[in-house]
């Protein structure tokens, strides 16, 4: 019973992290149409930024830990949706309008360059944070019990912070307004005076930021990372996506939180070392049974 | 000319450099410290000022627009020669069966030369089997490695569990992998290009962790070896098995590991021949025709009754055969295979090389492959860049030719003659 709701907390963990790359997926995805495929990178991009800016911090002599980390956070952030533009700028746009197969290529092409950009930039070896933060509530007696720690609820918590301000900037502002505009008829929005290139870019933005977020917060939580983490998490994350209908925003979260909870339920009951087996499997399964997800609309294939 | 404009954008480009290089390649993690070495990364922001800057110029004096018309008449005035290749292509490749044929008896030749021409001969075959999945068929597919991968372990498994000779074990292989080709196109049928490559990718990863955990089977991240193919049931190692006849005893020569280097060469130099010329002639074939048509517009060949499902699957089945009679003689070459050799690198790998020598291009792989094995070996100093070159190279041939960089023309007919 304890080890079932120990694993429904690792998983919902697991869940919002995968759920906060998701969103950069699938916003993607409903803007343009392809996979962004170097957005696993982008996530292992913030990882270090995340190590660097804190590492930065204590150069400055920032003692206190939540001011530190929330420098770490904002410059980490900014940063990263400044790669998530680069890389917009320089492998995306100049192939719109080209074949489907030209910006997946791309992609590809553009996450090779980020990990290698990377492994040559920081070195190829494991990196390592201390533990920032103890704290634990345990609920539960002396022998059995669920252990949450704090850095799980701030975990949850600024996924929940996260995921309302984007539904908010989204529905309420201006920027959502054309956002959802440039989603739904590019070249109608664009004759209504939009800016599409730019909302393109604002849309690459806001999914680096999002898994920025997740990035930090994974971070913050294991303390280890390499240059090669942006791959698995990519495709888990895209998983997700797919899982709960790509183009959906709450779709993302909750593709990527029933995505956590099985994969933790799978490894605590059946195999560790195979859940990512499993992962992929449910990804293949779904694809099969419900190309559209659990709350995509389906597409219509038009001539 | 504008210099001011061009030095504005300039500036932009450089300061966004600045502030995605300084943290990245300014501020070097060690440990819980830092390692600043700021001048490296302003040296790449001046780099980027300098090249941005140079850019600018050469568009605003419309340079670059008459060096990209001057390459774009080259390729023009090429296209018939790589057109003639492409249609002559045995004769083509004749000429280089020839040379690649006379190299290990060249003075000068090594051991070395002889097994990277090897390695770029299996990366030819396993190139030629994506080319008709990709090339011909448009199904992106990013697991490739997964029959590769196959090909290779099937074989060391059959010899070790079966105690199957290296020719047995050819067409076995062969037939496992071909079998695994059918049962991933099925789930993938009703999946689009995006979708396809996701699942294919996902796949490629399935069967490495299972290769790194059946560790009682196949010796898990360790790896196995794998026994030296015979010739007709001469051997060619240095101890030879109970019983077995060595080359170089029956032949009365002195034992030299390099023979045995260039009898593997010569093997697969004459498979990938092999595979080349049924690329060609499956091509030409109404079901290689069915293939490209598919590429083209699926909803028009479903109208046209072209059978959607079988036409896909045997572009799978096609493909996965030759990957894993690829994977077969890259065990067979290097004698010991572990998971490492069959990760996501290995399909961006052989991906690259059909898509920047073109896609259902014959020449164009055969090139491409040469490039990408070869290069590397030329700039041995440079190796750490490999990957992050080959990346900008798929970026920005995307970008330039997204048809790769020779692209096939279709034989059409002429009116009132021949196919031309």
């Amino acid at each position: 019973m304890y080890i079932l709701g120990q694993q429904l907390i690792n998983g919902l963990i697991l869940g919002s992290i995968y759920g906060l790359i998701a969103i950069g997926y699938t916003m993607v995805y409903g803007i343009i149409g392809m996979i962004n495929f170097a957005h696993g990178e982008i996530y292992m991009i913030s990882a270090y930024l995340f190590a660097i800016f804190l590492a930065l911090a204590g150069v400055f002599g920032i003692d206190s830990l939540p001011v530190a980390l929330l420098f770490t956070l904002a410059f980490t952030i900014i940063i990263t949706g400044l790669y998530g533009f680069t890389v917009e700028r320089m492998a995306y746009r100049p192939l719109r309008g080209s074949t489907r197969l030209a910006p997946l290529i791309s992609a590809i092409g553009m996450s090779l360059v980020l990990q290698n950009f990377v492994q040559l930039a920081q070195g190829a070896n494991d990196q390592a944070l201390p533990p920032l933060y103890h704290g634990v509530l345990r609920l539960g007696g002396e022998e059995d019990f669920v252990q949450i720690t704090h850095i799980q609820i701030i975990i949850v918590a600024a996924t929940v912070i996260s995921m309302a301000i984007l539904t908010y900037v989204i529905n309420n502002t201006a920027l959502g307004r054309a956002c959802r505009a440039t989603q739904q008829d590019r070249t109608m929005a664009n004759l209504l005076g939009i800016n599409t290139d730019w909302t393109i870019s604002l849309v690459f933005v806001i999914g680096a930021s999002m898994a920025s977020v997740a990035g930090v917060l994974i971070t913050f939580n294991f303390g280890s990372f390499n240059f090669f983490i942006g791959f698995v998490a990519g495709i888990k994350a895209f998983t997700a996506a797919v899982l709960g209908g790509i183009g959906s925003l709450p779709g993302a979260m909750l593709g990527g939180i029933l995505l956590g909870l099985s994969e933790s339920l799978f490894a605590g009951f059946v195999n560790t070392d195979y859940k990512d087996v499993f992962a992929f499997a449910l990804l293949v399964t779904v694809l099969t049974f419900r190309p559209t997800g659990l709350l995509g609309r389906p597409e219509v294939e038009k001539i | 000319m504008n210099i001011p404009a061009a030095l504005k954008d300039s500036a932009v480009a450089s300061l966004i450099a600045l502030a995605l290089f300084v943290p990245m390649i300014g501020l070097v993690l060690k440990g819980q410290s830092l390692n600043i070495q700021l001048l490296r990364a302003l040296f790449v922001v001046a780099a980027v000022f300098a090249g941005r800057m140079l850019i600018s110029m050469l568009l605003q004096s419309g340079l670059l627009g008459r060096l990209v018309e001057v390459i774009r008449k080259v390729l023009v005035y090429l296209s018939p020669v790589v057109g003639l290749v492409e249609r002559r292509s045995f004769r083509f490749i004749g000429l280089l069966l020839v040379v690649l044929v006379a190299v290990p008896f060249l003075p000068g030749s090594s051991n070395y030369l002889i097994q990277i021409l090897s390695l770029t001969l299996v990366y030819v075959i396993l190139a030629t089997g994506l080319n008709i999945v990709v090339g011909l068929a448009g199904l992106l597919d990013l697991g490739f490695v997964a029959f590769f991968a196959t090909g290779a372990y099937g074989y060391a498994m059959l010899a070790q569990y079966a105690g199957l000779s290296f020719w047995a074990a050819i067409p076995l292989t062969a037939g496992i992998a071909a079998a695994m080709g059918c049962l991933l196109g099925l789930p993938v049928l009703r999946m689009h290009g995006d979708y396809l490559a996701i699942v294919t990718l996902g796949f490629g990863e399935i069967i490495r962790i299972l290769l790194v955990n059946m560790i009682d089977i196949t010796g898990g991240p360790n790896g196995i070896s794998v026994p030296r193919p015979t010739l007709f049931g001469l051997g060619f190692t240095r101890r030879l098995e109970e019983g077995q006849l060595g080359f170089h005893e029956f032949f009365g020569l002195p034992y030299s590991a390099s023979h045995r280097y260039i009898f593997i060469y010569l093997l697969i130099l004459a498979f990938t021949v092999a595979a080349i010329w049924i690329f060609k002639r499956l091509r030409e074939m109404p079901i290689g025709r069915a293939w490209e048509a598919l590429r083209e517009d699926e909803i028009a060949c479903k109208a046209l009754g072209i059978n959607h499902t079988t036409t896909k699957l045997s572009a799978f089945t096609l493909g996965a055969t030759f990957g894993g009679v690829g994977g077969v003689f890259f065990a067979a070459m290097e004698g010991f295979i572990n998971p490492s050799s069959f990760t996501f690198v290995e399909s961006a790998i052989i991906l690259s090389i059909v898509v920047l020598g073109g896609m259902g291009s014959i020449v164009g792989v055969i090139l491409a492959a040469m490039g990408i094995t070869l290069l590397p070996e030329l700039f041995r100093e440079f190796e750490n860049y490999r990957m992050l070159v080959f990346g900008l190279a798929m970026v920005f041939i995307m970008i330039w030719r997204p048809g790769g960089l020779l692209k096939v023309r279709r034989k059409t007919f002429a009116r009132g003659g021949h196919g031309g």
